[in-house]
């Protein structure tokens, strides 16, 4: 029988950004994986816009001021504490995947034995995403304490 | 695997992202406290940021910022979308793209804090 | 014959609910919809799913359903299976979104009253649920999976020699070479989703599996077919593959223990096996 001749490259059948975007089929690890990424990228386009928005400071007061209208706001609030939810959550799971990565946290190998859980799948290491969510919570009030605090 | 030119190897890539991760941590962690040392209205008015940047220390301290976030977002980003596409010109456009990204946000950070610390005050 | 399946058929009843919709996790039922993903991808077949109605009992396996539905309801389901007993890692395939060996997953462990078989996804397609497992071993084979030592003297057989390796070395690598390369953990993995040149956890792990095997000396090789763009720094600890590995393989875990090396934070502890020459008398 012909063996198929299917590239190495072929997209046939990949399931694509649908794979990324899913997180809820295989348990916590993928639900942070899938965090990491979208909290990423929501602060790299926070961090281009603060530089931006930081830099009306070089058009004298009037500008800077101007600015502070548009973001000391009720949603520029908002949109801050979301900004503080995300980067506690990045930062603190960054920090476990630092470990993991490094193979910290995940065990020995041995031999695998019935019912075959896996190893590095353990509540300590899975403890730390359920740690960087409490502490984003935590942070996320703390800032809303802050910023509608009347501080 | 192919092989191709590279100047610095991947795992040399994401050492770098490991370590601007960790060094990041510290330093934003000092500009927001720097935020609470006043009540949080004030340490936005005019005045008292511009002074921030005549602290030279905390001047050096964004900066810092600005150089480990710029890489480590930009650098996350890479990865990101080189796992999206896979040839050539995608990638070494991605490659191309990221670096003058970061290039670009530093540079423009960089004359922020320059200009603002040569600043006057009212 | 008849008063075992009454007797598994008491045993059903206690445990239904009276909407028959409503089964429970772990419930017995008479009766499963199965229902099979059906395209012929080489004539360019456009996909439909077709349902077929099969008879279970607590021991069905979702490979006995298709099997049963293939013999008695439509031939024509393409359908690849070997070992029947999740050894070979022919039979994986999608069971409710999820990527199973169909031969392993009891149709009782599955709930709702119809079962969704599709092709594994991230391999290229064939048909029905069928797909192509050549760019998965063309991965594999990137990896150099064989012991490479230039002492062992598989060319001049003129004495007899071995490997002395203890326990606690076989220890180090022995769950990854239980990998039956069944595919699962390529198809749930998310960087495989998109990123066709990534060799996938399977490859992975098995680099791994070499790499911590004290047999073998050619560690800067191993480490640089995968210190590369798309190679072991995409993997982003998911942990999809160890999920679904029936085997507990745990891929997840030999890539996390390689990449340790290639950070710098895992100890170089490995010693080269000492290789003992036998007489041939």
């Amino acid at each position: 029988m012909e063996r198929s001749k299917e590239s190495n490259f072929s997209r046939n059948n990949r399931e694509g950004l649908k794979g990324w975007l899913n997180p809820a089929r295989y348990g916590w690890e993928r639900v942070s994986y899938w965090l990491q990424r979208l909290t990423g990228v929501f602060l790299l386009v926070y961090f281009i816009g603060h530089v931006y928005e930081t830099s009306s400071l070089t058009r004298g007061p009037d500008a800077w001021n101007a600015m502070l209208e548009l973001t000391q706001t009720l949603w520029g609030h908002l949109f801050l504490i979301l900004v503080i939810g995300t980067s506690t959550f990045h930062s603190a799971n960054g920090i476990r995947l630092i470990f993991t990565h490094g193979g910290k946290g995940l065990g020995k190998a041995g031999r695998p034995d019935y019912p075959y859980d896996a190893l590095s799948l353990n509540y300590r290491q899975k403890s730390g995403i359920w740690v960087a969510l409490i502490l984003s919570a935590v942070a996320m009030l703390y800032g809303s304490s802050v910023l509608f605090g009347g501080e | 695997m192919e092989t191709r030119r590279v100047i610095l190897r991947e795992s040399q890539i994401m050492k770098i992202q490991y370590i601007t991760a960790i060094a990041a941590l510290v330093v934003v962690a000092v500009h927001i406290m720097m935020r609470l040392i006043m009540p949080y209205n004030m340490s936005l008015e005019y005045e008292n940021v511009v002074v921030n940047y005549h602290n030279i220390p905390y001047a050096l301290l964004l900066e810092s910022i600005l150089i480990l976030i710029a890489i480590h977002g930009f650098n996350g980003l890479r990865v990101i979308l080189l796992e999206f596409r896979q040839n050539k010109i995608w990638e070494n456009g991605i490659t191309v793209f990221t670096i003058t990204a970061m290039i670009v946000i530093i540079a423009y950070g960089t004359r922020t804090i320059i200009m603002a610390n040569q600043l006057g005050l009212k | 014959m008849m008063e075992i399946i009454k007797k598994i058929g008491m045993i059903k009843n206690k445990n239904v609910k009276d909407d028959n919709n409503n089964n429970r996790k772990g419930t017995l039922r008479d009766n499963v919809i199965i229902k099979v993903f059906r395209a012929n991808r080489i004539k360019g077949d456009p996909i439909s799913y077709d349902s077929f109605e099969v008879p279970v009992q607590r021991w069905t396996t979702v490979l006995d359903a298709l099997i049963y539905a293939k013999s008695y309801r439509d031939s024509s389901i393409g359908i690849r299976y070997s070992c029947r007993m999740a050894s070979c890692g022919s039979c994986g395939m999608k069971i409710n979104g999820i990527p199973r060996l169909a031969c392993y997953t009891k149709i009782s462990e599955l709930e709702g009253s119809t079962i969704t078989c599709e092709p594994l996804t991230n391999f290229p397609h064939i048909r029905d649920l069928v797909t192509d497992f050549s760019q998965f071993f063309n991965h594999h084979k990137e990896m150099k999976p064989y012991i490479h030592n230039e002492n062992s003297d598989i060319i001049d057989r003129q004495k007899l020699s071995e490997f002395k390796q203890s326990p606690e070395d076989v220890d180090k690598y022995l769950q990854f070479s239980y990998c039956i390369r069944c595919g699962l953990c390529y198809s749930a993995c998310p960087t495989v989703a998109t990123d066709t040149k990534f060799p996938g956890p399977q490859a992975l792990s098995q680099a791994y599996r070499y790499y911590a095997d004290t047999r073998d000396n050619d560690k800067k090789e191993r480490i640089n077919i995968v210190d590369d763009r798309h190679g072991i720094w995409r993997c982003h600890f998911a942990g999809s593959c160890s999920v679904v590995c029936p085997k507990g393989v745990d891929p997840a875990l030999g890539i996390q223990l390689l990449r340790g090396h290639l950070m710098g934070l895992s100890k170089n502890e490995k010693k080269i096996a000492k290789l003992e020459n036998r007489s041939k008398n």
